[in-house]
C-alpha cells in the first residue's frame, strides 16, 4: 500500500516533468532544466548521506570538476584551429597545455566528466575512510576541500579562467547552444540522466550493499566485526556520489554557460546539502522535489529581494532540522499520525457513547 | 592430544607504558568451551580485543588454525572464522531481528559481491537455524531496538553464530539477565559447543559453573590458574587476588 503510493508519487512527479515544455514558458523551463541538473547531484547526496551517513560539505568539488572537463572542452570547440582561449592569451600563454588539449575530443570530455570526480571521490574517501576519519570530522574536512578547491581555481588564472571561470561556449558537439530548440532537447537529456540516476539509485539501495550501507552508519563497528570492511562500501559509496555529481555540474554548465570559483566553493556546497535536507536525505524522490524547492524558491526570493536569500536560507534550514527532519519526504508519515490520532480520539469519544446513552435510559 | 585452534603465545600489550597484557598464553581446542575470569582491569577484555585485532600487542603472537593473525586487520581475521560479542550488545536498533542476522550470515562479505538484490537460500536456512537456537523466531520480524535486554544479548550470540565462525568470543554474554534466561543462555553455549570453539568472559559464578567447563583465571594481564572451577575455587592464591581487590577498593 506504502509503496504503491510512493511509487504513483514517482510517476505523476515524471509526468508533470516530461509534460512541463508544454506548459512552462522558455524561461521557467530552462531554469527547470538546470535545477534537474542539480538533483542529479541530489541523488549523489542522498546516497552518501542518507544512506551511508557521512555528510560531505564539499560535494561542490565533485560538481566543480565535471563542470570545468566541460567547459574546457566547450572552450576548445569554439576556437577556430590554432586558437588559444582568450583568457590564456590575457595572462600570456603561447600554447595550449596538454591537459587542457585532451579535452577537445568529445568522448574525451564526457569520459572524463564521468572519471575524474568519480576517481578524485574515491580517493579522498579511500584515503579518508581507512584511516577511520568519520562524522564531523569528516565533513570539516571536505569544507576545507572545497575552499581550498575554489581558492586553487582562482588563482591559477592562466588555465581556469580565474575569478571569472570559463564562460562564452557557443556550440556543443555541433550544435548551437542559444537555439530554442536545442533549450527544449537539453531539458529532454537532463531529465533522462535524471531518471537514469534515479534508477541507479533506487538499484543501489536495494542491493544488499545498500543494507550494508545502512548497517555502517548505524553501527560501523558492530559491521566491521562481522567481516565486512566498512571503508571499502564507504569508498564505493562515496566514489558514487562524486560521480553524480560530475554529471550534474556538466549538466549544469550546459544550461547556463558558464562556470566559476564561486559556483564551487564552500556556500554552493552547503546549499546542495540543504536542498537534500529540505526534501528529506532518505527519500529520493524527497531529494529531487526539495532540490526543485529550494532553487525556485531562491531565484524567486533572490530576484524580489536579493539580501533576503541568505536569510531565507538559513531559517528554512533551522525550520527542516527542528520541525521535519526527515524533510518533505517526512510529511506523509506526519499526516497519518495526524490522521490517525484524530481517528483515534474520534474512536474514544463513539466509545464512551453508548455509556452515555444507556446511563441516559436508565 | 591434537592441534589447538587458537594459540596466543607470550602476548604483550601496553597502553602508555602499562601493560594490559603481560606475556599473556592461552590455548584453545576445537569444539571446547573455556571461561575467563580474573578481576577487574585483569586484561580479559584486552585479550579478546587482540585476538580479534582491535588491538595490536607490541610482542608476541596470535595463531589460528595455524596461521599467524597477529597483525591482520579485523575483518580479515572476522573472515578467517573468528567472531565476537560485545559486552554491551552491538546490535543494529533500526533493523529488524531477522535483518541484523541476514546481515551477519552472508557469505559473501567483500563489497564487490555485494551488488546483487535478495538472498540466497543457503544464508535463509542460517538465519532460520539461528532464529530457532537462540529461540526469537517470534520476534523475527520485530526491531532489534525493541528487544528486551536479554532477547538482545541472544540475537548478538545469533549473529556471532550465523557468521558461521570456529571460535566464538563472547564477552560477558549473561550479564543483566534474570535467573533463567541466565540458564538458558549457559544451555545455549552448551549446544554451540558441539559445533564451535567458545571463549567466555563472565564474573557470575553461577553461570560459570552451569557452563561446566575448564576455568582460566587472569591477574594483572597474565595467566594467573587454569583449572575446573572446583579447583580454582579452593584455591588461596586466587582467592588473595580477588580479596585484595576488595581491600583496595575499599581503601579507595
Amino acid at each position: 500500500m506504502k509503496k504503491w503510493s510512493a511509487l504513483s508519487l514517482d510517476i505523476v512527479l515524471l509526468a508533470a516533468l516530461a509534460l512541463a515544455p508544454l506548459y512552462l514558458s522558455a524561461y521557467h523551463l530552462s531554469l527547470l532544466g538546470r535545477f534537474l541538473a542539480l538533483a542529479v547531484l541530489s541523488l549523489g547526496i542522498s546516497v552518501i548521506w542518507g544512506w551511508g551517513g557521512i555528510l560531505s560539505l564539499g560535494q561542490g568539488v565533485f560538481w566543480g570538476l565535471g563542470a570545468y572537463v566541460l567547459a574546457m572542452h566547450l572552450k576548445l570547440t569554439g576556437l577556430a584551429p590554432g586558437d588559444l582561449p582568450d583568457f590564456m592569451m590575457w595572462s600570456g600563454l603561447d600554447h595550449l597545455p596538454a591537459w587542457w588539449k585532451i579535452f577537445e575530443h568529445p568522448a574525451v570530455a564526457i569520459a572524463g566528466v564521468v572519471v575524474i570526480p568519480t576517481i578524485a571521490g574515491g580517493l579522498l574517501a579511500w584515503l579518508v575512510f581507512n584511516r577511520r576519519v568519520s562524522g564531523v570530522y569528516f565533513s570539516l574536512l571536505t569544507q576545507a576541500l572545497a575552499l581550498a578547491f575554489s581558492t586553487l581555481l582562482i588563482s591559477q588564472q592562466a588555465y581556469t579562467g580565474g575569478f571569472n571561470g570559463l564562460t562564452d561556449f557557443s556550440t556543443i558537439l555541433g550544435h548551437p547552444m542559444i537555439d530554442p530548440g536545442f533549450q527544449r532537447n537539453i531539458y529532454w537529456i537532463t531529465l533522462g540522466v535524471l531518471v537514469l540516476a534515479s534508477i541507479a539509485c533506487r538499484w543501489l539501495t536495494h542491493t544488499a550493499f545498500g543494507r550494508v550501507l545502512v548497517a555502517i552508519r548505524d553501527g560501523e563497528s558492530r559491521v566491521r566485526f562481522l567481516g565486512y570492511h566498512p571503508a571499502a562500501y564507504k569508498t564505493i559509496a562515496f566514489a558514487f556520489g562524486a560521480m553524480l555529481a560530475g554529471i550534474s555540474g556538466a549538466l549544469y554548465v550546459v544550461h547556463v554557460g558558464v562556470i566559476s570559483p564561486a559556483m564551487v566553493g564552500v556556500i554552493p556546497s552547503i546549499e546542495m546539502v540543504i536542498a537534500v535536507a529540505v526534501g528529506g536525505r532518505s527519500s529520493l524522490t524527497g531529494v529531487v522535489l526539495g532540490t526543485l524547492l529550494v532553487n525556485f524558491g531562491k531565484d524567486w526570493i533572490s530576484s524580489a529581494m536579493p539580501e533576503m536569500w541568505q536569510l531565507a536560507m538559513g531559517a528554512l534550514f533551522i525550520l527542516v532540522v527542528t520541525a521535519l527532519p526527515q524533510g518533505l519526504a517526512g510529511i506523509p508519515g506526519l499526516v497519518e499520525k495526524l490522521v490517525l490520532w484524530s481517528k483515534g480520539k474520534r474512536e474514544a469519544k463513539m466509545a464512551d457513547q453508548p455509556a452515555i446513552a444507556l446511563v441516559e435510559k436508565d | 592430544m591434537g592441534t589447538p585452534l587458537l594459540s596466543v603465545e607470550n602476548v604483550t600489550v601496553s597502553f602508555n607504558g602499562f601493560n594490559a597484557l603481560d606475556g599473556m598464553s592461552l590455548h584453545l581446542m576445537p569444539t571446547s568451551i573455556r571461561v575467563l575470569i580474573g578481576p577487574n582491569g585483569a586484561g580479559k577484555s584486552t585479550l579478546l580485543d587482540t585476538i580479534i585485532g582491535h588491538v595490536r600487542p607490541s610482542a608476541g603472537r596470535v595463531v589460528f588454525k595455524g596461521h599467524e593473525i597477529t597483525r591482520m586487520d579485523e575483518y580479515k581475521i572476522v573472515r578467517r572464522g573468528i567472531c565476537r560479542k560485545f559486552q554491551a550488545p552491538g546490535i543494529l536498533d533500526n533493523l529488524t531481528v531477522a535483518e541484523n542476522l541476514n546481515l551477519a550470515a552472508r557469505r559473501h562479505r567483500e563489497c564487490w559481491r555485494s551488488f546483487s538484490v535478495g538472498l540466497n537460500k543457503e544464508v535463509r536456512a542460517q538465519v532460520e537455524r539461528v532464529l530457532t537456537l537462540v529461540g526469537l523466531n517470534d520476534r523475527k520480524h520485530a526491531l532489534a531496538g525493541q528487544l528486551s535486554h536479554g532477547q538482545k544479548q541472544w540475537l548478538e550470540i545469533g549473529m556471532v553464530v550465523a557468521s558461521d565462525a570456529e571460535l566464538l568470543l563472547l564477552d560477558e554474554p549473561a550479564a543483566g539477565m534474570s535467573h533463567d534466561e541466565s540458564a538458558q543462555t549457559a544451555a545455549l553455549i552448551r549446544e554451540l559447543a558441539k559445533q564451535h570453539s567458545l571463549l567466555v568472559i563472565d564474573h557470575d559464578m553461577a553461570f560459570v559453573d552451569q557452563l561446566d567447563a575448564p576455568v582460566s583465571v587472569m591477574h594483572m594481564g597474565r595467566m594467573l590458574r587454569e583449572g575446573t572451577l572446583e579447583e580454582i575455587r579452593n584455591d588461596p592464591q586466587i582467592a588473595a587476588v580477588y580479596l585484595g581487590r576488595v581491600k583496595e577498593v575499599s581503601v579507595a
